[in-house]
């Protein structure tokens, strides 16, 4: 394959490739650990590898779709309707990126926590890196819908057989969740194609075909509702979000890193890629909601955090907070807002990733999680206190490390469209700071009051390995984001145009139109 | 030209940083505080070259010099880039970040030549200087922030240095709390700039403001309120001052250096920096004076009974920065940089006076048990007079111009009030007094420590008393640079001498009459109407009323001396005829407990209430609920699956017949 | 009517209808899981015959074809039943139908 022919298929390539992995570890004998770590992780970081150069040849400037693949998939009524249909634009580029370098992080960080049955754990942690970058790289409905459920088996079976002790619980209420706010997805997916076929003939799923469809107000009001619903599971947005406690506290360590740092961000993408082109009046109409559980999200997450005594609900429930400031971000249309909540994105990926990393590593050591079983263990473990400073500081959004960033254009951006939304976004900046820190007081700091902290081993080679790329991207983020900003300003701009153009009929005109619409009928 | 070296400056101790921080641990101790001392060192060099050059501009030109270093973040008309800027203005700051940060780096290398953790402390020391750096030389408000949170962390991480000391961590902790809120104001201040002026670097801002003067008085006032927040928090101002004096659980030096000379005033420096928008908008000038003065006093208060040396050096802390923002708040801005220059010299003289106190008689922070020490630590003790001196306002020591200076313009100034110098004089005197006081405690008088530790009580090495030596020198002699007209016109001085620092610093920051006139001009539009033009002080006033704290600030020493010395005792038996007073300012008037149950505990009660109640009962109850619908429902119809085979087939049957009969119909 | 006169399609109605009845009835009431199984060849064998008297009476070939399917999947259908009764008696020492109840929802 020449270097042209790769470069085009280059997404496949990344797609497949772990999939590819995953039934070359089934090939493995059971008993070969090693190889199976090394070849579950090789995979990984060949993954990672391949993704680089897209940053480096993806075309800034251009909003549009690149790397596209498009072959027809399954033909229906005598058309090539459902296609393979794949490319990446300045939105999903990040979100393939953060696949492939978090999964390959994942994976690495498994190695000393997951002691039974590896060889289907590497395998199911493979297929779901390649159902995750299939939800961001598909440009067919169909094909994303595919994605969307496959990638959601790995995940059951991670929770359900390498959690904790109510896995079975948490497994099935995440699967469930989910599966609830997908299936109308599904109708509304199928409700598009079919209004789209009514009106010329031609029954496609493609995104790009679809984006712009005329339809009903009351139509489109139905069918945002069915996909915000899925979205705002996924995100998972307030009053959406109680599986996700259940989820992360009992997932094992890379689970918790995968869901936090990918999982979670399917449902912001899901908005700025479908909910808002497909319907921006809807988008505009309902904004105001989508802002107020945003805010709501931020400050009630941050405020349940405070409270928890499980080190890894606590971030969970910091998880809600800052992907509370994403929607905000989205839904306030402006581009600052939109970046801003990209950026957080990414960031929360980083940091809440290292988080789960570093309470997974002192899990294994001592069994516990509970805040109140540690306490001073700084003193024992510089290098771990060292390392959980950093990452604290940048989940709370000090400057030059990544949230800062996001957190900023996320206000800036909110600002812009309503300042009384920045004022109460930005109480989650006190509130962030108040329970991390709280919980770094009673874990890091302190005397050691529990003699069985007093043998801990600070971090080994292994865990730097780990930690170290997720610190250094956060502080590249949050020192030097232009690379990331360029790249996505154009897409960004591209979709936040797309409801401005929308708005020329104010929200207030859509809603008096759809009052009369209602009774016309 | 200096200007291609600008990012010297703060790169310096940022490579202290990463060579401590990544391989402190490997280095001998002498190597990585050597590293750490030169790389504060190297930084001030290049500032002081700074300064050297805007002296040697001519008045004409621009004293102003910009570098430009990448691009930070900017996405559409947001643009922001990481820039810094040395005029007067800063450059004094770097001067003195940079200059008492090096006496007090090497006084840390013989302070902590002791501590296990020897590098980590530079590292953090290193830190906290780069941060401060890049706050005094941004050269817009969100790089001003980078630097403005960065010194907060830093704070943190030295006050809990000893983190192993529930209470360092706790007050850590406190520390970055409280600055967050303060944060808060600042962080909203910026958007509203950037929301009005579409830019946050200085130059576009403070360019519009100028050219437009007293248009947006309303807009401007709530961005100069929202600002002063974020210095209520990090210079410790009432309501946010709570944490200055638990920060003292720190180790010394880094109170002198943090808590006492360099960040607690970058609020300051911060509103002197915005000067342009405060003088347009009055009545936010109004409370910063009033808060200024408001905390100057009730500080003092404070610091008249407390026991711990350094929580009294805390509370004058607290106390003196109100001075400065009082000096702001009238309209004085550069007096404030001056007596923020001059205390920077003799408040970390103090400081690292107590420092060596404290490292002296074994840990001992108690005044109550020490006395006399001037027998073994005369180099401390002699220092520690010429800081007391100079805080006290005793001329010719520093602080008697720079104090005076303000108390002078809290009358005369743009927005003076006879008011405001009345809390200025009585402030001072309860200065002199506490600071007397905590003098006389220490090292005067019959010793009261335990007999045992007496024999064991030491000067400070070379490397502590050099640094005090090198303070006290500065701190009688700081005040030089500015002496007042009154004086100056009377002693028949060279007229480039007198005032010359305030000069220096005009182009930076709007000087007096010109901030009259604005000032005048935008309470027209005020939206305040009890903001009002300047009254008309006659200068004659001026040494009269110098005079007169002068002798005050002397007898409240001497009023010291006889009762802390001469008849000890006195003091004791006052508290005890007024218990309720005493006890109220001995428990700093119970502001940490009324806010720990306004605001703390009522906190955590709605929180723990959203969690269980809210979140477990009613959300995921709901979530439950429907999940139990569903267990209900197929229980029921699970009846029917009875497991028998001839049941199965008689429903089917039964069916088929049921079928017939409806199509047969 | 002659004795080579052709049977009337109600009279194959009736005796097909009867046939099923007696398998319907006897495969509810007896326990015995053989005799249970030729009640379900009486069923289907009256579905037979009514498949080829209507085939028959309505000239279509089709429902003769449908009896051959009928027939094979009988045979297969006892095959694997008998396989299943021989299964069950060795675990359980018993055919009665009554005890087996192992598919309680």
């Amino acid at each position: 394959m020449g270097a042209e022919q790769f470069q085009k298929h280059i997404l496949t390539v990344i797609t497949f490739l772990p999939l590819a992995g995953a039934a070359l570890i089934a090939l493995i004998p059971r008993r070969a650990t090693t190889a199976i770590k090394a070849v579950a992780f090789a995979v990984s970081a060949a993954t990672f590898a391949i993704s680089v150069p897209l940053f480096f040849w993806f075309r800034t400037g251009t909003p549009g779709m690149q790397f596209t693949v498009d072959v027809p998939w399954i033909t229906l009524l005598g058309q090539q309707a459902i296609r393979y249909s794949v490319g990446i634009d300045g939105i999903s580029l990040f979100m393939v990126l953060l696949t492939t370098f978090l999964t390959m992080i994942a994976i690495a960080g498994s190695f000393a926590g997951i002691k039974d049955r590896e060889r289907e754990y590497y395998a199911l942690m493979l297929m779901l890196e390649t159902g995750m970058l299939g939800v961001f790289i598909a440009l067919d409905l169909v094909l994303f819908y595919v994605f969307w459920e496959a990638m959601l088996i790995p995940m059951y079976f991670i929770i359900g057989v390498w959690g904790g002790p109510r896995r079975i619980y948490a497994a099935v209420k995440f699967f469930i969740y989910t599966m609830a706010g997908s299936l109308l997805m599904l109708v509304a997916i199928i409700a598009m194609a079919v209004m789209k076929y009514q009106a010329t003939g031609v029954l496609t799923f493609s995104v790009q075909e679809l984006y712009g469809l005329e339809m009903a107000r009351g139509t489109q009001t139905l069918l945002f509702l069915a996909y915000a619903l899925a979205f705002a599971i996924k995100v998972p947005m307030f009053p959406f979000h109680t599986w996700l406690p259940d989820a992360h506290v009992e997932a094992p360590t890379a689970g918790s890193v995968i869901l936090a740092g990918v999982l979670l961000k399917m449902g912001t993408y899901g908005f700025l890629r479908f909910c808002i082109p497909f319907f921006p009046e809807a988008s505009l109409a309902f904004a105001p909601v989508m802002i107020a559980l945003g805010i709501i999200g931020i400050i009630y997450g941050a405020l349940v955090a405070l409270v928890q005594p499980d080190m890894k609900k606590l971030v969970a429930y910091s998880s809600v907070s800052h992907l509370g400031v994403s929607v905000l971000g989205i839904f306030v249309f402006t581009l600052q807002g939109a970046q801003g909540s990209l950026v957080q994105m990414i960031s929360h990926g980083f940091s809440t990733g290292a988080l789960f990393l570093l309470v997974g590593m002192i899990y294994e050591r001592r069994h516990t999680r509970l805040i109140e079983d540690y306490g001073g263990i700084w003193a024992v473990m510089p290098k771990y206190g060292a390392i959980f400073i950093i990452i604290t500081m940048a989940s709370i959004g000090l400057p030059f490390l990544s949230g800062f960033v996001g957190e900023w254009l996320v206000l800036v951006g909110s600002w812009l469209a309503n300042p009384w939304y920045a004022v109460l976004a930005a109480t989650g900046a006190i509130l962030s700071a108040c329970y991390m820190l709280w919980m770094l007081q009673r874990v890091l700091q302190g005397p050691i009051t529990r003699d069985e902290n007093r043998a801990l081993k600070d971090l080994n080679f292994r865990e730097m390995v780990v930690l170290v790329p997720l610190v250094a991207g956060t502080i590249w983020l949050g020192v030097y984001p232009k690379p990331f900003l360029d790249r996505m300003e154009p897409s960004v701009d591209n979709v936040i145009r797309m409801v401005q153009t929308a708005g020329v009929s104010s929200p207030a005109a859509y809603q008096a139109d759809a009052a009369a619409g209602e009774e016309a009928r | 030209m200096i200007g291609d070296f600008l990012w010297l400056i703060p790169a310096f101790p940022l490579a202290g940083v990463l060579v401590n921080g990544l391989l402190g641990h490997r280095l001998p101790r002498m190597l990585s505080g050597t590293v750490a001392c030169l790389a504060v060192l190297g930084s001030a060099v290049v500032s002081v070259m700074g300064l050297l050059h805007l002296l040697q501009t001519p008045a004409g030109q621009a004293r102003e010099i910009h570098q430009t270093l990448f691009p930070w973040i900017s996405t559409g008309s947001f643009q922001t880039s990481v820039s810094l800027m040395l005029d007067p203005l800063s450059a004094v700051m770097a001067c003195v970040v940079t200059g008492v940060g090096f006496l007090i780096h090497v006084y840390s290398t013989g302070y902590m030549a002791h501590d296990p953790r020897y590098h980590r402390y530079f590292t953090y020391l290193n830190l906290f200087t780069f941060a401060m750096l890049l706050l005094v030389l941004a050269d817009n408000f969100l790089l001003m922030f980078v630097g403005w949170e960065g010194v907060g962390l830093c704070s943190y991480l030295l006050i809990g240095f000893w983190f192993q000391k529930p209470s360092a961590a706790a007050a850590g902790k406190k520390a970055f709390l409280v600055n967050r809120v303060g944060d808060f104001g600042f962080l909203l201040g910026m958007l509203f700039i950037f929301a009005v002026f579409g830019s946050l670097d200085y130059r576009v801002v403070f360019d519009k403001v100028a050219a437009e003067p007293g248009a947006i008085t309303a807009t401007l006032t709530a961005i100069c309120l929202l600002l002063f927040v974020g210095a209520t928090g990090k210079s410790a101002q009432i309501p946010l001052y709570v944490w200055l004096p638990d920060a003292m659980e720190g180790p010394t030096p880094v109170s002198a250096l943090i808590h006492a000379a360099t960040m607690v005033t970058a609020g300051v420096y911060m509103v002197a920096r915005c000067s342009i928008l405060f003088v347009n908008a009055p009545a936010a000038l109004l409370v910063i004076a009033i808060i200024g003065a408001a905390t100057a006093l009730f500080a003092a208060t404070i610091g008249l009974v407390q026991n711990d040396i350094k929580r009294v050096l805390a509370y004058s802390t607290v106390s003196q920065l109100g001075y400065m923002f009082m000096a702001c708040g009238v309209g004085a801005f550069a007096a404030a940089i001056f007596h923020l220059m001059t205390h920077a010299f003799f408040k970390a003289l103090l400081f690292l006076g107590a420092g060596s106190v404290i490292h002296g008689i074994h840990e001992e922070q108690d005044i109550r048990r020490m006395g006399g020490l001037m027998k073994w630590m005369p180099i401390t003790g002699f220092t520690f007079w010429i800081g007391t001196l100079a805080i006290a306002g005793i001329p010719p020591l520093s602080g008697f111009f720079s104090k005076d200076e303000i108390i002078w313009y809290s009358l005369a100034g743009p927005m003076g009030h006879w008011a405001f110098w009345a809390v200025g004089v009585v402030t001072a005197v309860l200065t002199a007094f506490y600071m007397a006081r905590l003098t006389f405690k220490t090292f005067h008088g019959q010793p009261r420590m335990p007999e045992e530790i007496r024999s064991k009580i030491h000067e400070s090495p070379l490397s502590m008393t050099t640094v005090l030596t090198a303070l006290a020198v500065g701190a009688v002699f700081a005040g030089l640079v500015n002496i007042p007209e009154a004086i100056g016109h009377r002693l028949h001085l060279p007229e480039n001498s007198i005032a010359a620092f305030t000069h220096f610093l005009e182009p930076s920051i709007v000087e007096k009459k010109e901030a009259a006139l604005l000032i005048a001009n935008a309470a027209g539009n005020a939206p305040v109407g009890f903001v009002r033009p300047a009254p008309h002080v006659d200068h004659a006033l001026e040494l009269p009323l110098m005079g007169l704290t002068f002798v005050l600030a002397l007898l409240s020493i001497a009023l010291g001396a006889s009762w802390y010395v001469r008849r000890p005792g006195t003091a004791t038996a006052l508290a005890a005829r007024a218990p309720a007073l005493y006890s109220l300012l001995l428990n700093k008037y119970y502001v940490d407990e009324i806010y720990s149950a306004i605001i703390v505990r009522p906190g955590m009660a709605f929180s723990r209430f959203l969690w269980r109640g809210v979140d477990v009962l009613i959300i995921d109850g709901l979530v439950n609920a429907v999940a139990w619908f569903f267990g209900i429902a197929s229980r029921l119809f699970r009846v029917v699956q009875s497991g028998y085979v001839r049941g199965y087939a008689a429903g089917m049957l039964a069916g088929a017949l049921i079928v017939i009969w409806v199509l047969s119909r | 009517m002659a004795w080579n006169a052709p049977v009337p399609f109600a009279s194959w109605v009736m005796l097909s209808g009867v046939l099923f009845s007696i398998g319907a009835v006897g495969f509810l009431i007896r326990k015995d899981p053989i005799i249970m199984f030729m009640c379900i060849e009486l069923m289907l064998n009256a579905g037979n015959l009514l498949f080829i008297a209507a085939a028959r009476y309505l000239g279509i070939m089709a429902g003769q074809v449908f009896v051959f399917f009928v027939m094979a999947v009988a045979a297969a259908e006892v095959a694997v039943g008998l396989a299943i009764i021989v299964a069950i008696f060795r675990t359980k020492s018993t055919i009665d139908v009554d005890e087996m109840s192992g598919m309680r929802g």
